[in-house]
């Protein structure tokens, strides 16, 4: 017994030492331009994970079935890493070695320790709606892209549709508002500028922290029922947000004063509570869930109705599914426009991936032929503004699905440059890089 | 046959005492840390140095302290994280407050913090014992969970609670490439790892085992208790606290306290028991089969999926990964309770017979 075992313990250990070598190795050279997917499809945050990753290989799928980037297919890998950082940067090591070009984490704990790495790696670390707010600063953070919008244009926005739902900022004096977030790098990222705008409109602010992942927060509820805030925002992912949701409703706190950020306006952060929800609002990353628009269309009868959709059929065109297809759209788009000075079909690398990514410009009539009317506005990113967009709406869950509002904002432009050049310029100290210079920007 | 001392005449104390008495082990153990010196950095590429061996060899020191305290002083500890995670900030506090910090000072100074803070979340083992122990021990693990997460000074006041070390320079060398982390990493291993050996043959250790065995007999033979336990809690909090600090400087490069979770303490605990408790072999077997399994089991089953012409979803390999590992554990825990050590001294005794076993 004991001599099979350890016969089994060394085959084990020498498969394992074969297999990692070879697996590395291969792939090197590959005539396709390799889109490495990080997901998590299992763990406490799989609901949300899923269909983000299902929309985001669908529409590398789409891209392959109109003929790729001018030509060049597109390949792709997942690796699972189940929300843990150092499985996710284990993950990175991983598809860097099969030639990956451009990254996307979708967390804000291996954001902050991929960005050492991508530098030295020169690969291109793209994300969309999260990470470190500072890296639009692209003079200083180089290879990271926030496309579309950070954590504080979220908080500002939302101060902003608060004050505009109270009747103009200057009514917020003395009012309370309680950030109830998750207690991580992503939800302490709004903090910064939550206080920058409570101390400029006077109201007073309320940190409420919840513990990962998120499904004991009696204790919070308790203090606003004690506290009585006159607005709630709601910085969760995953279980926290229906949790959060059920515990308002048991508290009897308004759901039409509870704000959420965009990773906590999705369908699986609502659907269990479903009329229980009902007023309740969320920010979006310019979309809403978007059924009707025509890439969804294109999704249904291009990919989908051949039987090659990654998901379930239901699930297009919902709020993360589309999340995850913008997310790989700018991607894409990043190596089109490589092609467009680099050569076009050919396989890009990463550094010009990066030009490509800074140097995107799809402006509307772009996103309308590629199917994003009503659905996007146009991003343009250059070498200081590595987001490219801030514009943000609010859609409010009606007991059975999002409605996106009306209404437009855009984060205030004067007080984010602010706060990102101060951070980005302390990072930059620390870190010893001397940010880049406008001459240097054009190359 | 080839594995017999016949032969090997000792002729002084010096030579009976030695680490490793017979000349084969010597050997082997000369080759195994030369070829890691010297064969690997030529064979591995990025991905191995990074995703496996770097986080092998620090777990692997990890693992080395938890087994001084549960494996030879017999006293369960939960709270391993949360020295790894006082190691690591307070490494990280004298670098960035004091100028001019060497790293290594600042990796020893976050190692002799750890071990002090496991001083004082020893004293608890000098009234109870066993499970009570480990209830204590957790304690550590939240109370500096929540301090990490809360108190802003230890972050240096980043707003994010994310801090990050950069441009790490031993004594002129900056430790940056792959290949120069696990460099680094595997001097400071083979250093930790011979220390933890000769701490255990010398009395501190023998005093150690005696109190596990039976504390009550070895307080009758002189053994003062006190001074037994907490030195063993404040050389393992040691050895745990360095490691914790190279986890953060070299492998993660930028941590959050999420980096030390009570995961990552349960982690170690299940190192050193499948490993085998009280061998230092064996915590380099249980680092191994709890860093490189998962990893391989996640690039492997795909492989094995084609193979057979089935695609597996990137769900299913999760889950099966997980199911295949916890099934692993129980099995070799049934084969061989004592841990994978165990299995290599029986197979090291049975190779001393080899080929004409009685």
């Amino acid at each position: 017994m004991k001599i099979r075992s350890l016969a089994l313990a060394a085959s084990l250990a020498a498969i394992g030492m074969t297999s990692a070598v070879t697996s590395t190795a291969a792939f090197a050279q590959a005539k396709e331009q390799f889109f490495p997917v990080l997901v998590y499809r299992t763990g406490a945050y799989a609901a949300n994970g899923n269909p983000w990753a299902n929309g985001y290989i669908d529409y590398l799928k789409l891209v392959n079935a109109n003929g790729g980037v001018n030509g060049v297919k597109i390949s792709f890998e997942e690796c699972e890493f189940g929300y843990a950082t150092d499985r996710g940067v284990e993950c990175y090591e991983r598809l860097k070695g099969k030639g990956a070009t451009v990254f996307q984490p979708l967390s804000t704990g291996v954001t902050f320790a991929l960005t050492d790495k991508a530098p030295v790696d020169k690969i291109p670390l793209v994300t969309a709606g999260y990470g470190r707010s500072e890296s639009q600063d692209g003079s200083v953070f180089t290879w990271n892209f926030p496309l579309l919008g950070t954590y504080w244009v979220a908080a500002d926005v939302a101060i902003q549709h608060i004050g505009k739902q109270a009747g103009g900022l200057d009514k917020l004096k003395g009012k309370k508002i309680a950030l109830v977030y998750h207690d991580s790098p992503f939800g302490k990222e709004p903090i910064p500028m939550l206080q920058e705008r409570a101390k400029m409109h006077g109201f007073e602010l309320i940190l409420l922290p919840v513990a990962h992942p998120g499904v004991e927060q009696k204790a919070t509820w308790l203090q606003i029922r004690q506290n009585r805030p006159d607005n709630v925002l709601l910085w969760g992912w995953g279980v926290m947000n229906s949790t959060a949701l059920k515990e308002a409703q048991a508290t009897g706190f308004p759901r039409e004063k509870m704000l959420g950020v965009w990773w906590a306006g999705a369908e699986p952060d609502v659907k269990d509570v479903a009329a229980g929800a009902k007023g309740y609002q969320a920010l979006t990353l310019q979309h809403s869930a978007e059924p009707n628009s025509k890439v969804v269309k294109d999704m249904l009868e291009k990919v989908h109705a051949k039987g090659q959709g990654t998901g379930a059929k239901e699930e297009v065109g919902s709020v993360l599914y589309m999340r995850g297809l913008i997310s790989s759209m700018v991607a894409v788009e990043g190596v089109r426009k490589a092609q467009e000075r680099y050569g076009k079909g050919k396989v890009m690398t990463g550094e010009q991936v990066r030009w490509g990514l800074e140097n995107l410009n799809l402006d509307q009539k772009t996103l309308d032929a590629m199917g994003f009317a009503g659905v996007m506005r146009p991003v343009q990113t250059s070498c200081l503004d590595h987001m490219g967009s801030s514009w943000v709406r609010v859609q409010t869950w009606d007991g059975s699905k999002w409605v996106p509002g009306t209404d437009w904002y855009q984060a205030d432009d004067k007080l984010l440059r602010g706060m990102v050049l101060t951070a980005s310029r302390k990072y930059a100290e620390e870190k010893k890089i001397t940010p880049r210079t406008p001459e240097q920007c054009k190359q | 046959m080839i594995y017999r001392e016949n032969g090997q005449f000792k002729t002084s104390y010096g030579a009976d005492q030695q680490i490793f008495p017979i000349a084969q082990d010597r050997w082997a153990v000369i080759a195994i840390i030369a070829f890691a010196f010297v064969g690997v950095p030529l064979l591995a590429d990025e991905y191995m140095f990074r995703a496996i061996l770097i986080p092998f060899l620090i777990l692997s020191l990890a693992a080395l302290g938890v087994n001084l305290l549960v494996g030879y002083c017999g006293q369960i500890t939960l709270g391993a994280g949360a020295f790894m995670a006082i190691g690591a900030y307070a490494a990280y506090n004298f670098l960035i407050r004091v100028d001019g910090m060497p790293l290594l000072a600042a990796l020893l100074l976050g190692g002799l913090t750890s071990a002090a803070m496991g001083i004082i979340f020893g004293i608890p083992s000098l009234r109870v014992r066993g499970l009570y122990l480990a209830v204590a021990t957790l304690a550590a693990q939240f109370f500096w969970d929540w301090a990490f997460l809360r108190i802003k000074w230890f972050t240096n006041d980043s707003s994010s609670g994310s801090v990050s070390v950069s441009n790490l320079d031993f004594f002129g060398w900056n430790v940056d490439a792959p290949a120069e982390k696990y460099l680094f990493c595997l001097g400071m291993l083979v250093v930790f790892g011979f220390l933890a050996k000769n701490l255990t043959r010398a009395s501190i250790g023998r005093q150690w085992m005696a109190i596990r065995d039976m504390d009550v007999a070895a307080e009758v033979i002189g053994i003062r208790p006190m001074w037994a336990k907490l030195s063993a809690f404040a050389v393992s909090s040691f050895f745990v606290g360095v490691a914790g600090a190279m986890w953060g400087f070299v492998h993660l490069g930028s941590w959050e306290p999420a980096a030390f979770s009570v995961d990552r303490s349960f982690q170690l605990l299940f190192m050193v028991i499948i490993g085998g408790l009280g061998s230092i072999v064996g915590s380099f077997f249980g680092a191994a089969f709890i860093v490189v399994l998962p990893i391989f089991l996640n690039q492997f089953l795909p492989v094995l999926g084609r193979l057979v012409g089935i695609s597996i979803s990137t769900a299913a390999v999760s889950h099966a990964e997980l199911i295949i590992f916890g099934a692993l554990i129980v099995f070799f825990l049934i084969v061989e309770p004592h841990g994978l050590a165990r299995l290599w001294a029986t197979s090291k005794e049975k190779l001393r017979l080899w080929p004409f076993p009685h």
